[in-house]
């Protein structure tokens, strides 16, 4: 049964992406993607990656969309008419999608447990959690134990990522200086009341579900990831809501860029500490006296500086588009 | 067990007419309308389906999507509203 | 006992849940104009939530998935009217007409006389219009 609802969605997902694409209007593309995200995520979830999917629905569902309009609200409505040569567009498509159907034959069943990938190390990886770690989310276990050489490059993408658009997006334009007019400063949407009253009631739920779902990642789907991207989204709310300035005066530019910076750097300190109390760089046994405490410390500590990091990448990110006509 | 299968598809076919409403358009208000349609569902589907799987702890993700998705519909409200201020503008410069 | 009942309730809110979910995905589809759309659409955002929720709820019994289906009720319950009405205004402010099922209904007469009920109903909608506009700038100036 749940893998026809897997079909279903995956078909409703093939027919939007192709929707998104032949959409001129940019405003519809944008309003596509929502849908695409949504079904993104109700897709991982329907095959059980629920760590991925709750990315997907914080990412997707509100961050997104709004830095997309943001996006729209600089560019035309329209995409513009690029002509070029189909032939070779089509040919290079068709020998991609035949050689990835080609590459489908020699794939293992959805859910085979003789799957290459399910006899390499993922079998260590589950026995060894419970006793290396000790805690039950073993996807928090593999991203910020295991493997967290990669998560710390993760960071770093998410952390030059911010600082690429925001270069992009301060450099000046001389050509259009005199023709730009003072945009009206934006007054978020306090002259809608009801929206209002709801948003900020809303505000302090959704941060609080963000450090839920920060310091349950141990237990259960999520991360540091996960709640920096909904904490952003609640502070992004408050922008709506409030403005520019307010949300600026609250969270100013200095203290996103330190959040941005910090995170990452304290995600390296950990490592460094490690080396110096004497194990490997990331190696947490060292930092207790017993090695599984310290292992769920170093966790703790570093999904905080993931979490730090995607929050303040992300506002910076937000604002850069809301404010541009400032910088 | 039938019971969340049954209530599944429904909300399954009610994902597809919404994604037809989204595509068909006409206006741009009917696209917001059916994202925002789309996205009670997932929450209703996220739901229903992690009882079905029998993992309550799961439901964090609809609750994720609750809290959310509204942001999204307030951004486009806001990008609206600025559109219309914009266009104001315009005809008082073009008046001028 | 008590069980069996709460297990056929739970039931019965499912299905109907479904039906209205139905309903409403149907409606938005198949209604002739985007405000009627709208209003299909909200069922499922109220009523819908309501009774799927509620069917889980019953059967969840009393663990920490039994407060965290409350609170997507809550939550749903709040955001989805606000969204609506936040859409139906952003809508009725920039003059998207609702007099389509006008038409359809009092057009059965002559030709000419569809001619200017259109009319009527465009005039009454533009000064539906200017009076929203009117409120939401008396609005700004507060």
């Amino acid at each position: 049964m749940i893998i026809i609802f897997a079909v279903f969605l995956l078909t409703l997902l093939v027919i939007t992406a192709i929707a998104i694409v032949r959409a001129e209007n940019l405003f519809v593309a944008v309003m596509l993607m929502a849908i695409f995200s949504l079904l993104m995520a109700a897709n991982f979830f329907i095959l059980d990656a629920a760590d991925v999917a709750l990315t997907e629905a914080a990412i997707g569902a509100g961050v997104t969309t709004v830095i997309f309009l943001g996006a729209l609200s600089l560019t035309a409505e329209n995409e513009k008419k690029v002509e070029l040569s189909r032939g070779v567009a089509m040919s290079i498509v068709t020998a991609t999608t035949l050689l990835l159907i080609y590459a489908t034959f020699e794939k293992p069943k959805l859910g085979d447990p003789e799957a290459p990938v399910h006899q390499h190390v993922a079998p260590w990886y589950l026995s060894e959690t419970p006793k290396l770690i000790d805690i039950p989310n073993v996807v928090t276990a593999v991203l910020g134990s295991f493997r967290a050489y990669d998560t710390l490059g993760e960071v770093f993408v998410v952390f030059t990522a911010c600082i690429g658009v925001l270069f992009l997006l301060s450099a000046k334009n001389p050509a259009d200086k005199q023709s730009r007019r003072t945009p009206p400063e934006s007054i978020g949407l306090r002259h809608h009341l009801i929206p209002k009253v709801v948003g900020r009631l809303l505000f302090p739920f959704i941060v609080l579900f963000g450090l839920y779902v920060q310091f349950h990642g141990e237990y259960g789907p999520g991360g540091g990831f996960q709640a920096g991207a909904i904490i952003a989204t609640g502070i992004i709310l408050f922008a709506l809501l409030e403005g520019e300035k307010t949300a600026l005066a609250a969270v100013p530019h200095s203290v996103m860029m330190a959040m941005v910076a910090g995170g990452a750097l304290l995600y390296t300190m950990v490592g460094v500490v490690t080396m110096f109390m004497g194990g490997n760089f990331l190696d947490y046994s060292v930092l207790s006296s017993n090695p599984v405490f310290g292992q769920q410390m170093g966790i703790i500590l570093i999904e905080a500086g993931v979490g730090i990091t995607v929050c303040g990448a992300l506002l910076a990110i937000f604002h850069a588009f809301a404010a541009r006509e400032n910088y | 067990m039938s019971m969340y299968v049954i209530v599944s598809i429904a909300i399954l076919v009610t994902m597809t007419l919404a994604l037809a409403r989204a595509l068909k358009g006409p206006s741009v208000y009917d696209r917001v309308l059916a994202v925002n349609m789309f996205g009670t569902k997932t929450v209703l589907l996220l739901a229903v389906v992690a009882f079905f799987y029998g993992r309550p702890d799961f439901l964090d993700l609809a609750l994720a999507y609750a809290l959310i998705n509204f942001v999204g519909i307030l951004a486009v409200l806001e990008f609206f509203q600025s559109q219309r201020n914009d266009d104001e503008e315009q005809a008082k410069e073009q008046e001028e | 006992m008590l069980e069996q009942v709460l297990y056929v309730l739970s039931w019965i809110m499912l299905t109907v849940g479904g039906f209205f979910v139905l309903v409403g995905g149907i409606g938005a589809l198949r209604l002739p104009n985007f405000y009627t759309r709208m209003h299909a659409a909200s069922v499922t955002d109220t009523i819908a939530t309501f009774l799927v929720l509620g069917g889980l709820l019953l059967q969840a019994g009393l663990t920490i998935a039994t407060v965290k289906l409350i609170a997507i009720l809550v939550f749903l319950l709040l955001t989805g009217p606000t969204a609506s009405y936040a859409l139906a205004n952003a809508a009725l402010l920039s003059g998207v007409k609702s007099n389509a099922t006008f038409r359809k209904v009092n057009g059965k007469g002559s030709k000419s006389g569809a001619g200017q009920e259109t009319s009527v109903n465009q005039e009454t909608d533009a000064s539906q219009e200017t009076s929203a506009s009117q409120e939401n700038n008396e609005e700004q100036s507060k």
